[in-house]
C-alpha cells in the first residue's frame, strides 16, 4: 500500500512516563517515528505531542486505534495536511572561513533565518519553517562545513477556528 | 480519622468486591501483609510457592469467576516473578490487578536493595500501570485500576506502591463500587449493514472467540445461530462458549481445529466473527483465509477491527449486547442447502479423528475424565500437545470451564491457574499437563496441599516436549534437538513428597477405574499417564496454510 506522511496531534496527561508509553507503543507495534515534539498546553495537567511518521492506510488506522487505548491519551487526531500549519526549528552551527562569512549571512537573510551566535570561527543560526525549508537551508549550508545541528521535530496546529480538544 | 496507606489498600480492595487475593510477602509489602493479617476475616490470602504461581492463580480465579483477580508481590524479584503471569493475562484479556511494593520514594532511582522499575518492565503487558507517589491519590488510583482492568476489553493493571506510601497516613472516604460499563456507539447503518449482509449470505459461519466467554454471551450466541441458521466454530479461547451438545457447534477451528469446523469455515461466504482477534494460529494464511468471503467483525476493542483481518462491517461493543440487539431485530432465516452441506461436512469421516485405542492414548485419557467429571468441573491445561488434545476431545458444556493460556502459550500456567480456578469456582478442577510444563511450576503442589484444594493433576507423560518434537518430526526431518526429555522424575513419589497421593497408569485396562477413583477425592490427587512420544496432534494446518494443506493422518 501507498506510504504517506502522517502527522498526529494528541493531548496526553502530563505525567511521568507518558512519552515512554507513547513511543514504546510505536516501537512494539513496529511503527517508525520520524519526528516527535512535546510540550505543555494551557492546562498544565495536559501535554501536547506531535508525531510524524510514514505509513499506509493500515498503519495510520492502527496507530490511531492503539494510541487511543492508552489510558493517558486524552485525544488523538490525524492532522489534515492541507489545513495545518506545521513548523520545525533548526539550529545549525557553521564553520566560518576566510571570505565566506558574507555569503553565509546573505543566505541567512534570504532564508529568513536568524543569527543567534557569532564568534570569529563559528556562526550559529536558527531557522523556523516547515521541514522542506529547514532541509533547503541545511543543504545550502552543507558545503560551508556544518559542525553541528539540531532539529526540534515538527509541531503542528490547525488553521482557522479548529481546536484540538476532547 | 487518618489511616495508613496499607489499610487504604485493604479498604479499597474490599470496596471493589475483593474477598480473595493471591501473593507472596516480602520486605516492601510488610505493611500490606500486616493489614491482611488484621483483616483475615474480610480477605482471604493464598500464599503460593512462587509469585508466578500466584499471578496464574489470580488469572485462573478471574477466568472462571468473572471477578477481578488480585495478586500481591514484594519489590524487585517478587515483582519480576509476576511478569509471565501478567503477560499471560494480558494476551487472554483477563481482568487482573497486581499490587507490588517498592522501595521508599526517597530511595527510588538509586538501585536500592530490591528496587526494580516494574512499571517500566510491565508497560507493554498491562493495560496501564501506576506508581503511587502521593498517599492522597492512593485510594483513587486503586479504584481507577479496577475500572481500567474491567472496562472495555479486560486486562491486567499494575500498581506499584512504595513502602513509605504504605506507612503514610491520610483521611480515607469510602466509596461505592463503580459501574465499569462503557457505552459504545454503533451507527444504525452499521447494524443495518450487518443484518443486510447476513440476509444476503447463502453460507454464513459464526466464528466465536474468548470475548463470548468473557461477556457471558453463550445464550445470546446460540439464539443468534438459530435465528440466522448458521454453524458455529470457535477459536481455542472461544471453547466452552458453546455447549458441545449444540447441534450447530462444529468444534474449534484453526491450526489444530476440527476438520469439520475448518472445512465449513473455508466453504462459507460470510464470517461473523464474535469476540475474537483472528490470531495467526487461528487463521493460517490470512489472505487465503478470507478469500471469497465477507467479514462482519464484532468486538469490544476497536483496535482489533481490521488489525489482522479486514472487516466489511464492524460492530464495536460488548458482544452480549450486540448479539441481543441483532437477535431482537432479525427475523428467522432458513438456509436448507447450507445446513445440508454443513451436516454432510459434519458427518464426513474425518470429523472425529480417532486415535489408536489398542494402546494408552491421550484421547482415551481425556474422554475418560470427561465421562466421570461433572459438567461444571473446571478443566485447566499447560501448553503443548496435551493442551490441543484437550481442546479437541473434551466436550465443554458450560462457559468458563476451560482455563488455558491461549495468546501467550505459557508453559507452567496450568498448576497455578487450576489453583485459582478451583478457588474461584469453588469446584473441582482437573489439570491436564505434561512432563515439560509440569516441571516448570510443580512447586505449587505445596500450595494445593496447604489449602487442600480439590485439584486432580493428570500428567500426560510422553517423555518429551511433545509439541516441539512434533514440529521437529514434520518440519525438521526428525532431528530431536533437546526435546527428548527422559527425565527420571517419579511423579507419584514426587507428589507424595508434597503430601499428595497419586498413581501411575501405563496400561489401558487400568485407565477407567483409576480416573473414576481419582475424581472422587475431594483433595489434591495426581495421575501420571504414560503416553507414546510419537503421538501427534492432528489434524494440523501448517503455519500460514489453508484447509487444502491440512494434515489428517500421521
Ligand atoms: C514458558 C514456555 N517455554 C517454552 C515454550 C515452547 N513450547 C511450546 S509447547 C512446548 C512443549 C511442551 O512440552 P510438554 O509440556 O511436555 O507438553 P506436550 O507437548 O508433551 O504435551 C514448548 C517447549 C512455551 N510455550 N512456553
Amino acid at each position: 500500500m501507498k506510504q504517506e506522511r502522517i502527522v498526529l496531534s494528541m493531548l496526553v496527561n502530563n505525567e511521568a512516563g507518558v512519552l515512554t508509553r507513547v513511543s514504546g507503543l510505536f516501537a512494539r507495534r513496529g511503527f517508525n517515528i520520524d519526528t516527535l515534539s512535546v510540550g505543555v498546553t494551557l492546562d498544565p495537567k495536559v501535554s501536547r505531542i506531535t508525531i510524524t511518521a510514514l505509513g499506509d492506510e493500515y498503519i495510520k488506522e492502527q496507530i490511531r486505534l492503539q494510541l487511543e487505548k492508552l489510558h493517558d491519551v486524552i485525544i488523538i487526531e490525524e492532522m489534515d495536511l492541507e489545513s495545518t500549519v506545521m513548523r520545525e526549528l533548526l539550529l545549525i552551527k557553521v564553520k566560518v572561513e576566510q571570505g565566506n562569512r558574507r555569503e553565509i549571512l546573505d543566505a541567512t537573510s534570504i532564508f529568513r533565518a536568524k543569527v543567534v551566535d557569532l564568534t570569529p570561527t563559528h556562526l550559529t543560526m536558527e531557522v523556523t519553517g516547515d521541514s522542506s525549508k529547514c532541509n533547503a537551508f541545511l543543504e545550502y549550508m552543507m558545503p560551508f562545513g556544518v559542525e553541528e545541528l539540531c532539529r526540534t521535530g515538527i509541531t503542528a496546529i490547525s488553521r482557522g477556528s479548529k481546536v484540538l480538544k476532547k | 480519622m487518618k489511616i495508613s496507606g496499607a489499610k487504604i489498600v485493604i479498604e479499597t480492595l474490599i470496596e471493589n468486591g475483593v474477598d480473595t487475593v493471591f501473593g507472596y510477602p516480602g520486605g516492601a509489602v510488610l505493611n500490606i501483609y500486616d493489614e491482611l493479617y488484621k483483616n483475615c476475616d474480610r480477605i482471604k490470602h493464598y500464599t503460593t510457592s512462587h509469585e508466578q504461581g500466584a499471578a496464574h492463580a489470580a488469572d485462573g480465579y478471574a477466568r472462571v469467576s468473572g471477578k477481578t483477580g488480585v495478586v500481591i508481590a514484594t519489590s524487585g524479584p517478587g515483582a519480576t516473578n509476576l511478569v509471565t503471569g501478567i503477560a499471560t493475562a494480558y494476551l487472554d484479556s483477563t481482568p487482573l490487578v497486581a499490587l507490588t511494593g517498592n522501595v521508599a520514594t526517597g530511595l527510588i532511582g538509586r538501585d536500592s536493595f530490591q528496587e526494580v522499575d516494574i512499571c517500566g518492565v510491565t508497560m507493554p503487558i498491562t493495560k496501564h500501570n501506576f506508581m503511587v507517589k502521593d498517599i492522597n491519590v492512593l485510594a483513587d488510583t486503586i479504584r481507577e485500576a479496577f475500572k481500567i482492568a474491567n472496562s472495555g476489553r479486560p486486562g491486567p493493571v499494575l500498581i506499584d506502591i512504595p513502602k513509605d506510601i504504605q506507612t503514610a497516613q491520610t483521611h480515607f472516604t469510602p466509596n461505592k463500587k463503580e459501574d465499569f460499563c462503557k457505552v459504545y456507539k454503533n451507527g444504525v447503518k452499521a447494524f443495518n449493514d450487518a443484518m443486510q449482509l447476513i440476509k444476503e449470505s447463502k453460507r454464513p459461519f459464526i466464528y466465536a472467540g474468548g470475548g463470548v466467554v468473557i461477556s457471558d454471551a453463550s445464550s445470546e450466541l446460540s439464539t443468534f445461530a438459530d435465528t440466522i441458521d448458521a454453524p458455529i466454530g470457535t477459536s481455542m479461547m472461544g471453547l466452552s462458549a458453546v455447549s458441545c451438545d449444540n447441534e450447530r457447534f462444529l468444534g474449534m477451528t484453526g491450526m489444530h481445529g476440527r476438520f469439520a469446523a475448518s472445512k465449513a469455515l473455508a466453504s462459507c461466504d460470510l464470517i461473523i466473527a464474535v469476540g475474537t482477534r483472528f490470531s495467526d494460529r487461528a487463521t493460517g494464511n490470512k489472505t487465503k483465509f478470507i478469500h471469497g468471503k465477507k467479514v462482519i467483525h464484532i468486538d469490544i476493542d476497536p483496535a482489533e477491527i481490521g488489525k489482522n483481518i479486514p472487516a466489511y462491517v464492524s460492530l464495536v461493543g460488548d458482544v452480549k449486547k450486540i448479539l441481543s440487539k441483532l437477535n431482537a431485530n432479525m427475523q428467522k432465516i432458513e438456509r436448507e442447502e447450507w445446513s445440508k452441506e454443513v451436516q454432510s461436512i459434519k458427518n464426513s469421516k474425518d470429523y472425529h479423528l480417532e486415535m489408536d485405542k489398542s494402546r494408552l492414548n491421550p484421547q482415551s485419557v481425556i474422554e475418560t475424565v470427561n465421562k466421570y467429571a461433572d459438567k461444571d468441573t473446571i478443566i485447566a491445561t499447560d501448553v503443548g500437545q496435551h493442551q490441543m488434545w484437550v481442546a479437541q476431545y473434551y466436550n465443554f458444556k458450560k462457559a468458563r470451564t476451560f482455563v488455558t493460556s491461549g495468546g501467550l502459550g505459557t508453559m507452567g500456567f496450568g498448576l497455578g491457574a487450576s489453583i485459582g480456578a478451583s478457588i474461584g469456582a469453588q469446584k473441582k478442577a482437573v489439570l491436564f499437563t505434561s512432563d515439560g510444563g509440569f516441571h516448570m511450576n510443580l512447586n505449587e503442589m505445596a500450595t494445593l496441599v496447604s489449602y487442600n484444594l480439590p485439584v486432580l493433576i493428570v500428567v500426560m507423560n510422553n517423555n518429551a516436549l511433545g509439541m516441539v518434537r512434533q514440529w521437529q518430526t514434520l518440519f525438521f526431518e526428525s532431528r530431536y534437538s533437546c526435546t527428548s526429555l527422559n527425565r527420571k522424575t517419579d511423579y507419584v513419589m514426587l507428589a507424595k513428597a508434597f503430601g499428595i497421593n497419586g498413581c501411575k497408569i501405563d496400561d489401558m485396562s487400568k485407565l477407567n477405574n483409576a480416573v473414576k477413583d481419582a475424581l472422587k477425592y475431594n483433595r489434591p490427587y495426581l495421575l501420571e499417564v504414560t503416553i507414546d512420544p510419537d503421538e501427534k496432534v492432528l489434524p494440523m494446518i501448517p503455519p500460514n496454510g489453508t484447509i487444502n494443506d491440512i494434515i489428517l493422518k500421521a
